[in-house]
């Protein structure tokens, strides 16, 4: 037996099968995109029922790489969950394992000194820098231009290599500890993060000019998949996909955290528009709106130690705790419960993209085939954080 | 026959034709992939490109033909063999039919045919009969919808390069590429010869309304749907692997080294230099050294203009195709019309 929603999908792809045959007698063509296929940047499937080149119905098919971390970390430790928590959304890893690390200090009562707070901003918003910057050069790809993905690579690569000289990792940092963070800065790297900070501004003014300026790009991403600011909030999209939707809307701000964002003078930007464009626009301003914030905190670093008083083998009281945070690709939360062991009992995680594309479904319908790219690119998925 | 052939056996110039027809295809084609698709987009990505293969990865192209032959040739299942493999020898084919007609010199042509330009643009059509049948045969969705878009564009396209050739047949008043090219480097400008006549100032807007129907023909970016990498994985040609691969490669790069040839031939005066340099008033009295000089301005002429192809394919986006067709049908056709009617009314006037 089919569950729910399989069920209801099946019946909605079996009637745009008969309005298709009643009002033009011809057969519709399904075309699977995915699993493996070069738009979908992982293994996500979109099962899409085509009247010519217009989408009559369109279903993601996910779950082809679910990888069971919540089920993982309930065998694990709490400092070791990290290492799994980092491979959910795997551009922008060190976002990950804050609001993990930040629902367990809660539990267990300790607050990470303000230099840690500091320092843990600052690699967030570098990971979001990352995350992003990769999204404005793919965006070209996914429209057909070649050039902007690799002024993106270019320039990325200077912020993956302030993460590893901090981190000690490239992609996977594991440098938050329960109370503080592995170790200090290392000389120098305050200096060199303000060139790497006005070389991002340039490059998104140059991604700017190349792409968001190009008649051929607006043509392509202006009014197409319009999501309005009702059916945002219905399908519980967050982040960037949220703000071009016209939702004043931001967990950095509107939530108070250990974290130093409120120390740093920046704005949320949003949209009216909805379409693809907006999403796109949204997220080139956030990342200069990262550059600025990780300015601002790098000047006011205040000396101290990097790790609370925390006892060598951790165990976390008994309780339950829900901590989300504004990563790159929108809200992501853990609820972890414990049970008073050296791991977690249960961990639920929310993560954004799973939710982002929920939308698809409604989103796509009636649109062209090209534009299934540009949908899905605007929204911005990574598959780590859809399947976990 | 031209006097430069007359001592040579039909053999022999048949074998000089066929060897020449080779050379004017396939070494534009590997110049063009070398140094348009290795090395400038590499620069314009700040990167390098290939480097290791000979001085500045001068011999990469060999190693990469080398590599695609060795290739296993997969047909599909369920694909339609017999034609699947003949697509991309039909694509290629009529690239080889274009080149014909192209002028290198004063006698340094295949043929002189009165009605040359007509019989350009009348082969350079196969080449959707190829990709058209290339995207049925396949026996794949995103092979069939390339297939089904590329033949929407290459036929919507078509009729914008044919308008926007009118304008240079009108004012050349000859159909021939021979006389075209004469006709522009023995003409004056108001009564200065010093650069000719080049159609490119008295057709410049034929000249744009041609290079982007031939960015279209060519599918490249921003005209690239049919192969549109990002959604129809590689459109008619995903299927095809091995050398029937590469040829469809070098199909595509070699079109756009005779596209362009013809290009110059109609609006930069081809292979000539303005005849006034030299005091030749015709064909005729153009000295015999041109056979060979000739070549290599047309070649530069051709690197220009594949230059400026490329230049665009590197930077734009893509379109849509409903956008595409409207383009062509709303934007380019009424343009070229009105072209040639203005056109035609000078040419009365003057």
């Amino acid at each position: 037996m089919l569950g729910d929603r399989q069920q209801l999908s099946y019946i909605a792809a079996q009637a745009a099968d008969a309005r298709l045959n009643l009002e033009l007698e011809t057969e519709g063509m399904t075309l699977n995109i995915g699993p493996q296929h070069p738009a979908t940047h992982g293994t996500l499937r979109i099962i899409a029922r085509l009247d010519g080149e217009q989408v009559v119905w369109a279903e993601p098919a996910c779950g082809y790489m679910h990888r069971g971390y919540e089920k993982l970390a309930e065998v694990r430790t709490f400092p070791q969950v990290t290492t799994l928590v980092n491979r959910i959304d795997w551009l922008g890893s060190f976002a990950n394992e804050v609001p993990f690390i930040l629902a367990a200090e809660k539990l267990m009562g300790v607050e990470a000194p303000t230099r840690a707070q500091y320092i843990r901003t600052i690699l967030f918003e570098l990971s979001r820098i990352a995350n992003v910057s990769l999204f404005l050069g793919d965006l070209g790809v996914q429209l057909g231009a070649i050039t902007p993905v690799f002024l993106a690579f270019r320039d990325r690569e200077y912020v993956l290599n302030l993460i590893e000289s901090a981190t000690g990792g490239r992609f996977h940092p594991n440098f938050d500890r329960i109370g503080g963070l592995k170790d200090d800065l290392p000389a120098g790297w305050i200096d060199e993060t303000r060139a790497v900070m006005k070389k991002l501004r340039g490059f998104c003014d140059q991604i700017e000019d190349l792409l968001f300026g190009n008649e051929i790009f607006q043509s392509r991403t202006r009014g197409i998949g319009v999501i309005p600011r009702d059916v945002a909030l219905q399908y519980g999209l967050s982040g960037a996909n949220l703000r071009a939707s016209g939702v004043d809307w931001d967990l950095r701000r509107d939530q108070s955290l250990p974290m130093m964002w409120n120390k740093a003078d920046w704005k949320v930007w949003t949209h009216p528009d909805g379409d693809s464009f907006a999403r796109c626009w949204i997220r080139l301003q956030e990342t200069r709106e990262s550059t600025k914030i990780v300015d601002q905190l790098l000047g006011s670093i205040p000396a101290g130690p990097v790790m609370a008083k925390v006892p060598k083998i951790i165990k976390v009281p008994e309780g339950e705790a829900w901590v989300s945070t504004e990563n790159p690709l929108g809200e992501m939360g853990y609820y972890v419960v414990s049970r008073g062991d050296l791991g977690p009992f249960r961990v639920k995680i929310r993560s954004a993209s799973f939710n982002n594309i929920s939308i698809t479904p409604w989103l796509l319908r009636g649109v062209y085939v090209p534009d299934i790219v540009t949908i899905l690119a605007s929204l911005y998925f990574i598959l780590g954080d859809i399947d976990r | 026959m031209s006097p430069l052939l007359a001592e040579i056996p039909y053999w022999g110039e048949s074998l000089f034709r066929v060897l020449g027809g080779l050379v004017a295809v396939l070494l534009p084609a590997g110049t063009i992939v070398y140094v348009f698709l290795f090395k400038m987009m590499s620069f314009m990505q700040s990167r390098l490109g290939p480097m290791e293969a000979g001085p500045y990865g001068s011999m990469q192209l060999f190693a990469e033909v080398g590599k695609w032959l060795q290739k296993e040739d997969i047909v599909p299942e369920r694909a339609d063999a017999r034609i699947f493999k003949m697509a991309p020898i039909i694509v290629l084919l009529s690239t080889f039919l274009l080149v014909v007609v192209v002028p290198f010199g004063p006698d340094a042509l295949f043929t002189d045919l009165e009605t040359g330009i007509f019989y350009a643009l009348a082969v350079s059509s196969i080449s959707v009969l190829g990709i058209l049948i290339a995207g049925w045969s396949s026996a794949n969705k995103y092979s069939l919808l390339g297939g089904l878009r590329a033949a929407g564009q290459l036929i919507a396209y078509e009729l914008p390069m044919v308008l926007a050739v009118i304008g240079v047949v009108i004012q050349a008043g000859t159909m021939n590429l021979q006389k075209i090219v004469v006709a522009q480097n023995s003409g004056s400008m108001f009564g200065i010869d010093a650069v000719g006549h080049p159609y490119l100032i008295s057709q410049f807007v034929g000249f744009v309304i041609f290079m982007i129907a031939i960015q279209a023909e060519l599918t490249q970016a921003p005209f690239d749907m049919p192969i549109a990498e990002s959604e129809l994985v590689s459109g008619y040609m995903t299927e095809y692997s091995g050398f029937r691969f590469l040829i469809f490669f070098i199909g595509e790069f070699a079109t756009a080294g005779v596209f362009a040839m013809i290009a110059s031939v109609l609006f930069l005066g081809g292979w000539g230099v303005p005849f006034s340099w030299f005091g030749w008033t015709s064909i005729d009295e153009v000295d015999n050294w041109m056979n060979f000089a000739g070549p290599l301005i047309m070649f530069t002429k051709m690197m220009l203009i594949v230059f400026i192809i490329m230049w665009i394919r590197f930077s734009y986006p893509r379109l849509r195709e409903d956008q595409l067709q409207r383009f062509a049908w709303k934007g380019l056709i009424p343009v070229a019309l009105a072209n040639i009617m203005v056109t035609s009314i000078l040419k009365v006037v003057f």
